[in-house]
């Protein structure tokens, strides 16, 4: 058994959770595959959403996954990034406004 | 990025064998990927046989302007393997007689033949229904005297297939080379100026899209749609369709893999891929290649490999289409490339795919 927690070549094995739960398993990815079929959103739109989802999630392999999906379509590295920051922002940014929260507390309990 | 071709550099990889060795070596020997042959036997699609031959694709010569880091032909301005006119005859005889609708000019440049233009009008004298030349575009910029060569495809009608990786600079000339993209655009300004692309105009120009990197290319539609929608709004040019074609790890993109440490990932991702219903659209089933010294080939592949048809005819002098149609193709690992997803040949995606391979 490989002595890390994340091993890049486990990717390639995702499909294999079927095996031990096969109708759950198969539900979540009929699921995941529509979700990312073109629709009211493009499927170029819904691969950077994923990609900055998967940096924010800190999903390694969603990484990877999202920047060969993002290469396969044709995104380039500057949208990539952009979508990263886009994921980055949010993520401080619920940090931040917790702010307010420490804000009112430090109010309440001070004289 | 290199500028020489891998037979300058003295590469093994410029060795065919060597080539084919490697491909059925490592993971292929070791039973972690199924060989291509076993894949076909599976889907019961093994011994693979022609339909009849619709498409002549004719390598007029190795001899490039550029060296692109995944050229399949390791083309490039060392490489002097140049058809001869004596050759072309023999491919002209052909051309009257066959029943392929298509004859698709292809190199290297094609347009530095010597004899390119001659071959081009007396072919064209023949009555062809399409007649494609690929073009990879700088060459109509390299050189005045090529920058007439837009008006005498017009005036013979050709067929402009033409390399575009990538609709930013960026991307193209991380594979194609400095300054390619711009002289590209150029390029494509001159062919739109005569009409090619243009709605009504009746001359057809296409581009190809090669991924730039260890990946296999998305939907064609879609990215159709994004290169006519940057194409026009950033330079307003203007082309028919984009044909999407997966890299074959073969020759100098097999270097890459290798060299990058994406070999094995990139096999695996081409085996998952693996659409049996794409096996029956390859494009090995109705074309044949001819080379520049006229032997005979499945696939222009298959002639970088020196896999010469498995037939008792093997050279043009000896053209014989109902010889050639019982013939078994030859495949190895490189095929993978031509049924992943949707499928992929020079003219495209495959008819008919079936859905592609979900992350």
């Amino acid at each position: 058994m490989a002595n890390n927690y994340y091993d890049s070549s486990d990717l390639k094995k995702f499909g294999e959770i079927t095996e031990w739960s096969e109708e759950l398993g198969k539900k979540f990815f009929e699921y995941y595959g529509k979700v990312f079929e073109e629709g009211a959103l493009s499927a170029r739109e819904k691969s950077l959403i994923a990609l900055a989802v998967s940096h924010v999630v800190h999903c390694p392999y969603c990484i990877d996954a999202y920047t060969k999906d993002g290469l396969q379509r044709g995104i380039t590295k500057e949208e990539m990034m952009e979508a990263v920051h886009v994921g980055a922002a949010i993520q401080s940014g619920a940090t931040l406004v917790h702010g307010v929260q420490m804000m009112n507390k430090h109010k309440k309990l001070s004289m | 990025m290199a500028t020489k071709s891998l037979l300058a550099r003295k590469n093994k990889l410029s060795e065919p064998k060597e080539q084919l060795r490697f491909l059925s070596n490592g993971i292929f020997a070791d039973g972690k990927l199924p060989s291509f042959t076993e894949k076909l036997k599976v889907s019961q699609q093994f011994p693979l046989n022609p339909n009849s031959i619709e498409i002549l694709q004719i390598n007029v010569g190795y001899m490039c302007n550029q060296v692109c880091a995944h050229c399949h032909v390791d083309a490039g301005p060392d490489r002097k393997e140049i058809m001869t006119r004596e050759t072309m005859l023999q491919c002209l005889d052909v051309i009257k007689n066959t029943k392929a609708h298509t004859l698709d000019l292809t190199g290297g440049a094609p347009e530095m033949n010597p004899n390119f233009r001659w071959f081009v009008e007396e072919a064209s004298k023949i009555g062809v229904n399409d007649f494609i030349v690929r073009s990879n575009l700088t060459i109509l910029r390299s050189n005045p005297k090529y920058y007439d060569l837009p008006e005498f495809f017009k005036k013979h009608n050709i067929h402009v297939v033409s390399s575009m990786p990538h609709y930013t600079q960026d991307m193209t000339d991380r594979q194609r080379g400095s300054g390619v993209f711009k002289l590209s655009i150029k390029a494509l300004e001159e062919l739109n100026a005569v009409g090619y692309g243009k709605e009504g105009s009746g001359l057809q120009l296409d581009l190809v899209y090669n991924p730039t990197g260890a990946f296999l290319p998305a939907d064609q539609k879609a990215l159709e749609n994004d290169f006519k929608k940057a194409l026009k709004r950033d330079f307003n040019i203007e082309f028919n369709n984009l044909f999407v074609i997966t890299n074959l790890p073969i020759s100098r993109f097999l270097e890459y893999l290798i060299a990058s440490d994406n070999y094995e990932d990139y096999m695996y991702a081409l085996v998952e891929a693996f659409n049996p219903a794409a096996v029956a659209n390859v494009m090995c089933k109705n074309t044949i290649s001819v080379s520049w010294d006229g032997y005979l080939y499945d696939c222009d592949f298959n002639q970088m490999l020196d896999l010469k048809v498995a037939s008792k005819v093997q050279h043009i002098s000896a053209y014989n289409e109902k010889v050639l149609q019982n013939r078994a193709i030859i495949t190895s690992q490189h095929c993978y490339g031509c049924t992943a997803g949707a499928g992929s040949s020079c003219q495209g995606s495959l008819p008919n795919p079936s859905e592609g391979g979900a992350t």
